[in-house]
């Protein structure tokens, strides 16, 4: 890869001023960063390691929502105590993202701040309607994510930690790609008190919300209610790995074993 | 950049630029060619070492990330005590001819020991599920779950 600077800064501050220029790009775990910099598809000028910040890390519960660190690594997600009780279903996801090794160095915020059109979290956060908390505002999911590797995030903006509300029951299901782990297509699904939402992942061009499972699973929350829903594949991708009719096709298989497996939360 | 941590049990000082890889710092500056570099794409998992004893890929962290913390290699696994000097899986993966060309098997150990440390009573599934990770080019996963098993059960009787 080529060469850059290097600065592992100890607070959130120094992290904060480092990469205010808009130049240095924050390294998290480095589970995408950096294999994209071996490629060179990127090469920044600087690196602001962030492992070394206290107030990055961490999970946090106040009963109604659950506020968990940015460069929390997935592992810590998914043996969390406050996750596995409040939030079975994202412990469960996060222990399911790409393989041991990775989960013992990707990170909440890495991922989502990347954004990958096949990643677990976003679906996560934008199917729990999470709050994404920066260095310089709050975003809502349903605002922060553009597309493929696009987001609300502006230059020097540094993502510090996500609060999730608790919902009733939630779930995720997702057909990984044998290779990559990365979903072929995943489906997350919530339900609150005032109605359920679902967030698609792999399926195309970025995360997105399926209004019609929506209303169906919120009249009846049972996997039944998925029967017979049809995703219109024109939107969708098709790739060497997947035809849109087939990923299409997954959505709703997909919907059905997230609802069961949001209804069954001890199940493994 | 100078940095120091401990390696294999033993404190290392080196000065190293910012983009040098832990693979590369391990085999290329610091000789210990045990650790194998497969797809450097962190897919195959020939180059998983421990980093404050947690398996990771070494080959997608910077070395100078390392700064400061505890690094295993396959080369620190055997004490040198007891019959043959191994480490238990070592053994293991000795005993049932848990490898066949041998490439991935310094990745396998490293990842099965960090298995069996947070898997007292592993079942086969927990095995093959966990080694996701971790690709046999010679497809010889079948003797790798037993020497992963065999050894994770001998790792619990020694202690």
């Amino acid at each position: 890869m080529r060469s850059f600077a290097y600065d592992r800064p100890a607070t959130m501050d120094r992290a904060v001023a480092l990469l205010s220029g808009g130049q240095a790009m924050p390294l998290a775990g480095g589970m995408t960063l950096l294999p994209t910099m071996k490629l060179r598809l990127s090469a920044p000028e600087a690196l602001v390691d962030l492992s070394s910040v206290p107030e990055l890390k961490g999970i946090s519960s106040d009963g109604k929502t659950l506020t968990i660190g940015a460069m929390t690594r997935h592992i810590d997600v998914a043996r969390a105590p406050e996750v596995t009780k409040a939030i079975p279903g994202l412990a469960r996801l996060a222990g399911r993202i790409g393989d041991p090794q990775v989960r013992n160095r990707g990170t909440l915020g890495g991922s989502l701040a990347n954004n990958d059109p096949a990643a677990d979290y976003p679906a996560a956060a934008l199917g729990l309607g999470a709050t994404l908390i920066t260095s310089k505002r709050e975003i809502a999911a349903d605002d922060f994510f553009r597309g493929m590797f696009e987001t609300a995030l502006e230059p020097g903006e540094l993502l510090t930690a996500v609060r999730f509300p608790i919902p009733r029951a939630a779930g995720y299901a997702k057909f990984p790609h044998p290779a990559s782990r990365f979903a072929l297509v995943g489906v997350f699904v919530a339900r609150f008190a005032d109605g359920v939402r679902v967030a698609v992942t792999g399926a195309g061009p970025g995360v997105f919300r399926c209004p019609p499972l929506e209303a169906r699973l919120a009249e009846d929350f049972v996997p039944e209610a998925v029967a017979g829903y049809a995703a219109d594949p024109k939107t969708l991708n098709s790739d060497i790995h997947a035809e849109a009719a087939f990923r299409a096709h997954l959505i709703g298989v997909m919907a059905r074993r997230a609802v069961a497996a949001a209804l069954q939360p001890t199940a493994a | 950049m100078k940095i120091s941590f401990k390696l294999n049990g033993k404190p290392v000082e080196v000065d190293i630029e910012p983009s040098l890889l832990l693979s590369e710092l391990l085999r290329d500056k610091l000789d210990l060619t045990g650790t194998h570099v497969g797809c450097d794409t962190s897919q195959c998992g020939a180059c998983v070492i421990h980093l404050d004893d947690e398996s990771v890929k070494s080959c997608t962290i910077l070395a100078v990330s390392v700064d400061g913390r505890s690094v295993t290699t396959v080369e620190g696994l055997a004490s040198g005590e007891g019959v043959d000097g191994l480490h238990p899986m070592q053994r293991a993966f000795h005993e049932n001819h848990g490898l066949q060309c041998g490439f991935c098997t310094p990745g396998m150990l490293m990842s099965a020991i960090d298995f069996a440390k947070r898997h007292p009573k592993p079942t086969e599934q927990e095995v093959r599920q966990w080694l996701e990770g971790n690709i046999c080019r010679c497809t010889g996963y079948q003797n790798i779950v037993r020497s992963v098993l065999a050894g994770a059960a001998a790792m619990h009787a020694a202690s």
